[in-house]
């Protein structure tokens, strides 16, 4: 592998910033690892490899710039983010011809920042999924085992960056899908708070839960991107009139883990949870203690809800967002039919897959007059308790920790069948987006019995982005590296 | 409850989806699955409970209503199935 790819993100930066690598060579390095991947673990959709070969020799010709934190950088984003110029599918047949004219928020700041868009990646079909197989494209393998999902729904973010084809990528999270990916594949991804980061430009799932995040190698690479993205967007009324802070410098000025106060809620470290994922958790969490943390025990009690709570949430909002896909101002059209409800129909069937088909379905029906208050209002109530059990626990800890997933990443076609099973998956990953608090998943080690990265997941406080990452770059401090993976050695 | 082919047929009309006999078919033991699942919320009582459909709850800001030309028209038509190169061009409606 080149020595270039492997470099985390903030050491290619201050190479590119110090001219001892130009961006033009970061761009072949990565289009290189690219090229030597990909055909093992699909995670790309499309890659835009001549603009970025192009970028990459306008940045060079007027040279690195101090005032751009990411200048030169090869980064990848979700297909579920628009890129002016760039295919942007969702993973979707009905968005298959869509480019569009603009660049979502968190796009623009990126490229503000200096940084150099390389590549697309696969992804759930408009993000329902938690393994990347509901793709209508490809299957993305996990690098550490080719024949395993990489979680989903940001799969080939998460698996891009674990295979060095870029720096940093961007992921979005509306249940888990930029955790479960980073704990699959052996990454740190970062669910920032509710309202954090704009969500302009990305194609919405379920609006009230969705949000944008950085997928990295390490907790500083995370933070650096997070400052980047981060901070009011008027075109998102839902993105918080705050400053955001400088997460790079939150991580050399918060303590970290010395008197942290770290709380563990038992309902998500004993029943269900394979030995060897609550193995290595534990052994990260005993690490902190060493080194001068407390442990706390928490409860989340409506834990056992979160999941039921969030389908309703998330298939009502997105029966609605997807209305939008009628096969009129773009998308998919089916041109047989001869009037427009007609055209709607067969446009929006032929388009969409089975998971998108049973979400709206559902959605539509927990909406519907006569079950709204059973399901969406009861729903809503529920939401507000499970947001009420983070509150209670952070009266006596300062952050939260547990596995990210019951699970070590299973196998391709293993779960996909079996709707229900595979949303079950989720179970310690939704509660964060209902409460709309930040989140990351941190990778701890190998598991015992699998071989395959085992995630353990940090929750923070509403907008407490900086003492997250604090205690995560403590916690990845304790923590030994891990190797190559597997898949690809 | 038990969902039938023909319930759900019924909700994918009025989500404007057409599905075939064998999909319906498909679907509704798993849909049936999925609401006996989410009936389990019936057991938390929420009397007293305000409903939170948002993590920000204040967000109805307002702006001045203001038209801004941010795009030209061919930008805003090219990504269109069917356009006359002004408007959008649908099947017949009446």
């Amino acid at each position: 592998m080149s020595d270039l790819t492997t470099k985390t993100l903030i050491d290619m930066r201050d190479a590119l910033a110090t001219g001892a690598v130009t961006a033009e060579a970061a761009v072949q390095a990565c289009l290189g690892r690219v090229a030597a991947t990909e055909p093992r673990i699909d995670a790309l959709l499309s890659v835009q490899a001549e603009a970025a070969l192009a970028r990459a020799r306008e940045l060079d010709a007027a040279g690195p710039a101090p005032d751009k934190p990411l200048w030169g950088v090869p980064v990848i984003v979700k297909d579920v983010l628009c890129a002016k110029g760039a295919p942007t599918t969702c993973g979707s047949r009905i968005l298959e011809n869509f480019v569009p004219p603009f660049d979502a928020t968190a796009v623009a700041r990126l490229k503000d920042a200096g940084a150099i868009i390389l590549a697309k990646a696969n992804m759930d079909e408009f993000a329902m999924g938690s393994s990347t197989e509901n793709s209508a494209y490809k299957v993305t393998k996990n690098p550490w085992d080719l024949s395993r999902v990489p979680g989903g729904s940001s799969g080939g973010s998460g698996a891009a960056v674990a295979a060095c084809q870029c720096f940093a990528t961007l992921g979005t999270d509306t249940g888990g899908s930029i955790r479960l990916p980073a704990a699959f594949c052996g990454c740190v991804g970062l669910k920032p708070s509710y309202g954090r980061v704009s969500r302009f430009g990305m194609v919405a799932y379920g609006s009230s839960l969705d949000q944008i995040g950085p997928l990295a190698r390490t907790v500083a690479d995370a933070a650096q991107v997070l400052s980047v993205i981060a901070g009011h967007d008027p075109r998102d009324s839902t993105s918080v009139d705050a400053p955001a802070p400088d997460y790079m410098a939150a991580l050399k000025g918060l303590s970290g883990l010395k008197g942290l106060r770290i709380g563990l809620p038992r309902e998500y470290w004993g029943e269900g949870v394979e030995p060897e994922i609550l193995r290595a958790c534990r052994t990260a969490i005993d690490a902190a203690v060493d080194a001068g943390a407390t442990v706390v025990d928490v409860s989340l009690p409506h834990t056992r809800y979160a999941i039921a709570t969030y389908y309703i949430v998330a298939m009502a909002e997105a029966s609605s967002n997807l209305a939008r896909f009628d096969g009129v101002r773009y998308g998919h059209r089916n041109r047989q039919a001869a009037e427009l409800l007609d055209m709607y129909k067969r446009s929006r069937t032929e388009g969409f897959g089975d998971e998108v088909q049973r979400r709206i379905i559902i959605g539509t029906y927990v909406l519907s007059s006569g079950y709204y208050d059973a399901y969406y209002k009861k729903a809503a109530q529920v939401r507000r308790l499970i947001r009420q059990d983070f509150l209670d626990a952070y009266a006596t800890c300062d952050v939260i920790c547990g596995p990210t997933c019951p699970v070590p990443a299973f196998p391709i076609g293993g779960v996909v069948d079996d709707p229900l099973k595979m949303y079950l998956m989720d179970i310690f990953t939704i509660s964060l987006n209902l409460a709309g608090l930040p989140g990351m998943s941190l990778p701890v080690g190998l598991g015992a019995d699998s071989g395959l990265p085992v995630g353990l997941q940090i929750f923070g406080q509403s907008f407490k982005e900086d003492a997250l990452l604090a205690a995560a770059h403590g916690l990845e401090a304790l923590t030994p590296a891990l190797p190559e993976p597997a898949g690809l050695a | 409850m038990t969902m039938t082919a023909d319930d759900v047929a019924r909700i994918a009309h009025l989500a404007r989806l057409e599905l075939t006999p064998e999909k319906a078919a498909l679907f509704a033991p798993q849909l049936d699955q999925v609401l006996a699942y989410m009936d389990t919320l019936g057991q938390v009582d929420t009397s007293a409970v305000e409903p939170l459909y948002s993590p920000v709850e204040h967000a109805a800001l307002t702006r001045p209503d203001e038209a801004r030309r941010e795009y030209s028209r061919d930008e805003v038509l090219a990504n269109a199935p069917e356009t006359d190169g002004q408007f959008f061009i649908v099947p017949k409606i009446v």
